[in-house]
C-alpha cells in the first residue's frame, strides 16, 4: 500500500473527531484504539505500517505509541488477513461442547491450519480465547457478530454463505 | 426474586418507549433529589459487593473516591467481561441496555462524574451500536446531557471498545488501556480512587454492580441489604456453561443451593444425556476446581449454596469462590488435565509480560501441562507443575498471576490420580 492511498473517507474523519471530542483536551490519545478499528476496517482488514503512520499523525502522537499498541491487542492484525477471518474459540468452556472437533473440520474443509490463509485469499482461520459466549458454545466471531451453536452443517451453510458473497460482516 | 431481569423478556424493553412504560428510569427521578452523599449511604447500607469478582463492598469504594479541588472525577464501566465461562455482562448489555445507561447516571451523579465511560471488550462488536442507541434514546428523554432534568447535573457516558486482550479488564490496565496504550496494570496503590484515568480520581465498577443501583435506590439500600444471606445481600448473576441441559444467564437468589442450580428444571436443568457431575469451576476460570463431592456439599458436609460465603468455605483446600458467577459444569467423561490445559493457554495468552513470575510461569505451566496431557510426562513433572505454580502466587503485580495459578493448584489437589494415570498410560493419554 503507497502512502499516498492512505487516507480516511471525508465520513470517517468526521468519526474521528467525534471520537476524539470524548476525551478531554489535549488526551486525544485516548482516542487510539477506537481509531484503529475505524483504520482496521478501512484498509483491507490489517494495520500496513503507512496506516499506522497516518493515524500517529491524525493523533499527533510518535509512530511508536502507535505500533505498541497495534501489536498488544489480538484484535488489530499486523498482515494481511482473508475477507473471512473465522475466529474459533478453544478455550476451556468451548472445549468441553466439542470445539476442537469444529476446528478440526475447518482445517479439513479449507485446507489451512490454524493461523492460515486459503489460496484464494477468501478464509483465514484464527484459533481465539474465550470470547464471552459460552454457554451457547462452540462458538466464532465472524466479522462483528458471533455464530453460536456451532455444528458441522452449520460450519457448512457459514461457507457456502462466504463462498456466495452473501455473509454479513458489519 | 428478581431484580435485574425481572423485565428482561418483555417485548421492545431494549427501547426507550417499553423500559420507561415498565418503570424504567424511577431511580433517576429519585436519586436527582437527593445529595451525592446520600445516595452513597444507600449504598453502603445495601451491602451491594463488586461484582466483578473481587467482591469489595461498593459503598465503601466510593466513599474512598478523592475530592480535590479543581479535579475532574471519573466513573468508568468495566464491561471487558474476559473471564472464561462469564458472559452475564454481555446480557444485560444486549437486552437490557437502558438498566446500565439509568444506573450509570445515578452513579455518576453520586461520584460527581460529567463524563463517564463504558470500556467494552472489543470482541462484542455490535454491542456499543445497542448502548449508543440507549444513550441516544436517554437524551432525548432529558436524562442525559446538560442540566438533567433542570438540576444543573451535565453528564455524557461514551462506549469506549477494546481490543482484544483479557487483561484489560483488570482495573488499571483498563485504565491504561482507556488512555491509549498497552494494557500493562499498575502498582496498587495509589487505587483509582486516588489516582485513575488520566491521573484522576476513577471509581470503576463491573456493569452489574451498577446495573444494581437501580433497584437499591428504587427500594431503599436497607430493604435491598435485607435480600439474600449474611454478606451476601441481593442477587447475582450467574452464566452457567459447560456440560449442562440448560446453559444460560439466570438471576439467582443467594439461598439457592448449588445442587438444585444444577439439577432443578427452573434452573440448570441438569446434565445431558444423565451423565454425572465430575467436577465444577463455579466463579470464572480462575477460581479453584471442586470435585462434585465438595461442590454440592461443603467438607464438613453441610448444603453448599451459591453466595461467596459458603462457596467459599474450606477456602482453597476444600472450597472456591463465587468470582465473578461464571459457573463451568464438566461431566464424567471430561479431562480434567486437558481442560486445565486450556486454561492454562489462555493465561499465557493474556499474560501482560511486565513480571518474569507470571510471563514465564505461565509457559511453563502450559507446556508441562501440554506433556502430560499427550502422554509425554513423568512423574516428576507432576510435582513441577506444583513448584511453577506456587512461584507465581504473590510475585506479580496484579492477580492475573494468582488467577492462573490457582487452577493448576486445585486440579492437582483435587484430581491429583488424573495426572498420573495420564503419565502411566501415555498410549490412552495421547489419543
Ligand atoms: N469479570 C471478569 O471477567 C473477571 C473478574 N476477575 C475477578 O477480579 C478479581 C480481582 O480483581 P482486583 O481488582 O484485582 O481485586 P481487588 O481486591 O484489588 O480490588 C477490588 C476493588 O476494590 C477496590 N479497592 C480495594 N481496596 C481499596 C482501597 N483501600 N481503596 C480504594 N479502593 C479499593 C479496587 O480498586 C477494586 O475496584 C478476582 O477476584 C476475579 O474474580 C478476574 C478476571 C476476569
Ligand atoms: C486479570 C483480571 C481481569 C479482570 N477482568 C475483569 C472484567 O472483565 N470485568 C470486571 O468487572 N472486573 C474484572 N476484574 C476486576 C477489576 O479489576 C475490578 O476489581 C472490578 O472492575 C471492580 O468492579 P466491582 O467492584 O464492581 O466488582 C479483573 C481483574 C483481574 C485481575
Ligand atoms: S501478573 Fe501477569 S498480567 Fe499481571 S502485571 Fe504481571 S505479567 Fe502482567
Ligand atoms: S470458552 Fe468459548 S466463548 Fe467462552
Amino acid at each position: 500500500m503507497a502512502n499516498t492511498e492512505v487516507q480516511f473517507s471525508e465520513q470517517a474523519l468526521n468519526k474521528v473527531k467525534e471520537i476524539i471530542h470524548r476525551y478531554p483536551e489535549g488526551k486525544q490519545k485516548s482516542a487510539l484504539i477506537p481509531i484503529l478499528h475505524l483504520a482496521q476496517d478501512q484498509f483491507g482488514g490489517w494495520l500496513d505500517v503507512p496506516v499506522m503512520d497516518y493515524v500517529a499523525g491524525l493523533l499527533q502522537i510518535k509512530p511508536i505509541e502507535v505500533y505498541e499498541v497495534a501489536t498488544f491487542y489480538t484484535m488489530f492484525n499486523t498482515k494481511p488477513v482473508g475477507k473471512y477471518v473465522f475466529e474459533v474459540c478453544k478455550t476451556g468452556p468451548c472445549m468441553l461442547n466439542g470445539s476442537d472437533d469444529i476446528i478440526k473440520y475447518i482445517e479439513e474443509k479449507l485446507g489451512i491450519k490454524p493461523g492460515e490463509t486459503t489460496a484464494d485469499g477468501l478464509f483465514t482461520l484464527k484459533p481465539a480465547e474465550c470470547l464471552g459466549a459460552c454457554g451457547y458454545a462452540p462458538m466464532m466471531q465472524l466479522g462483528k457478530f458471533y455464530k453460536e451453536h456451532l455444528t458441522r452443517e452449520k460450519v457448512d451453510q457459514i461457507i457456502e454463505q462466504c463462498r456466495a458473497g452473501k455473509m454479513e460482516l458489519n | 426474586m428478581k431484580l435485574l431481569l425481572e423485565n428482561a423478556h418483555i417485548e421492545g424493553i431494549r427501547y426507550y418507549d417499553a423500559y420507561r412504560k415498565h418503570g424504567g428510569y424511577r431511580s433517576v427521578e429519585k436519586a436527582l433529589k437527593m445529595t451525592p452523599d446520600e445516595i452513597v449511604d444507600e449504598v453502603k447500607k445495601s451491602g451491594l459487593r463488586g461484582r466483578g469478582g473481587a467482591g469489595f463492598p461498593t459503598g465503601l469504594k466510593w466513599s474512598f473516591l478523592a475530592k480535590p479541588e479543581g479535579v475532574p472525577r471519573h466513573l468508568v464501566c468495566n464491561a471487558d467481561e474476559s473471564e472464561p465461562g462469564t458472559f452475564k455482562d454481555r446480557y444485560l448489555m444486549e437486552f437490557l441496555p437502558h438498566l446500565l445507561i439509568e444506573g450509570l447516571i445515578v452513579s455518576s451523579f453520586a461520584l460527581g462524574s460529567n463524563a463517564t465511560y463504558i470500556y467494552i471488550r472489543g470482541e462484542y462488536a455490535w454491542i456499543p451500536d445497542i448502548l449508543e442507541r440507549a444513550i441516544q434514546e436517554a437524551k432525548n428523554n432529558g436524562f442525559l446531557g446538560k442540566n438533567i432534568l433542570g438540576t444543573g447535573f451535565d453528564l455524557e457516558i461514551y462506549v469506549h471498545r477494546g481490543a482484544g486482550a483479557y487483561i484489560c479488564g483488570e482495573e488499571t490496565a483498563l485504565i491504561e488501556s482507556l488512555e491509549g496504550k498497552r494494557g500493562n496494570p499498575r502498582i496498587k496503590p495509589p487505587f483509582p480512587a486516588v489516582q485513575g484515568v488520566w491521573m484522576r480520581p476513577t471509581v470503576v465498577n463491573n456493569v452489574e454492580t451498577l446495573a444494581a443501583i437501580v433497584p437499591i435506590i428504587n427500594m431503599g439500600g436497607e430493604a435491598y441489604g435485607n435480600i439474600g444471606v449474611g454478606k451476601s445481600t441481593g442477587t447475582k448473576l450467574i452464566s452457567a456453561c459447560g456440560n449442562l441441559n440448560k446453559p444460560g444467564v439466570y438471576e439467582i437468589p443467594f439461598d439457592l443451593s448449588v445442587e438444585d442450580f444444577i439439577y432443578s428444571d427452573e434452573w440448570c436443568g441438569g446434565i445431558p444425556n444423565g451423565k454425572r457431575l465430575k467436577a465444577c469451576i463455579p466463579g470464572g476460570s480462575s477460581v479453584p476446581i471442586v470435585p462434585a463431592n465438595l461442590l454440592t456439599k461443603t467438607a464438613k458436609g453441610e448444603t453448599r449454596y451459591m453466595n461467596y460465603e459458603s462457596l467459599s468455605d474450606g477456602g482453597f483446600q476444600t472450597g472456591t469462590m463465587l468470582g465473578s458467577g461464571g459457573f463451568i459444569v464438566l461431566d464424567e467423561d471430561q479431562c480434567v488435565v486437558k481442560h486445565t490445559m486450556t486454561l492454562a493457554h489462555f493465561y499465557m495468552h493474556e499474560s501482560c509480560g511486565q513480571c518474569s513470575p507470571c510471563r514465564e510461569g505461565t509457559g511453563w505451566m502450559w507446556r508441562i501441562l501440554k506433556n502430560i496431557e499427550y502422554g509425554k510426562g513423568k512423574m516428576e513433572d507432576i510435582d513441577l507443575l506444583w513448584d511453577v505454580q506456587r512461584r507465581i502466587e504473590g510475585n506479580t503485580i496484579c492477580p492475573l498471576g494468582d488467577a492462573a495459578a490457582w487452577p493448576v493448584a486445585a486440579a492437582i489437589r483435587h484430581f491429583r490420580d488424573e495426572f498420573e494415570w495420564h503419565v502411566l498410560n501415555p498410549d490412552e493419554a495421547q489419543v
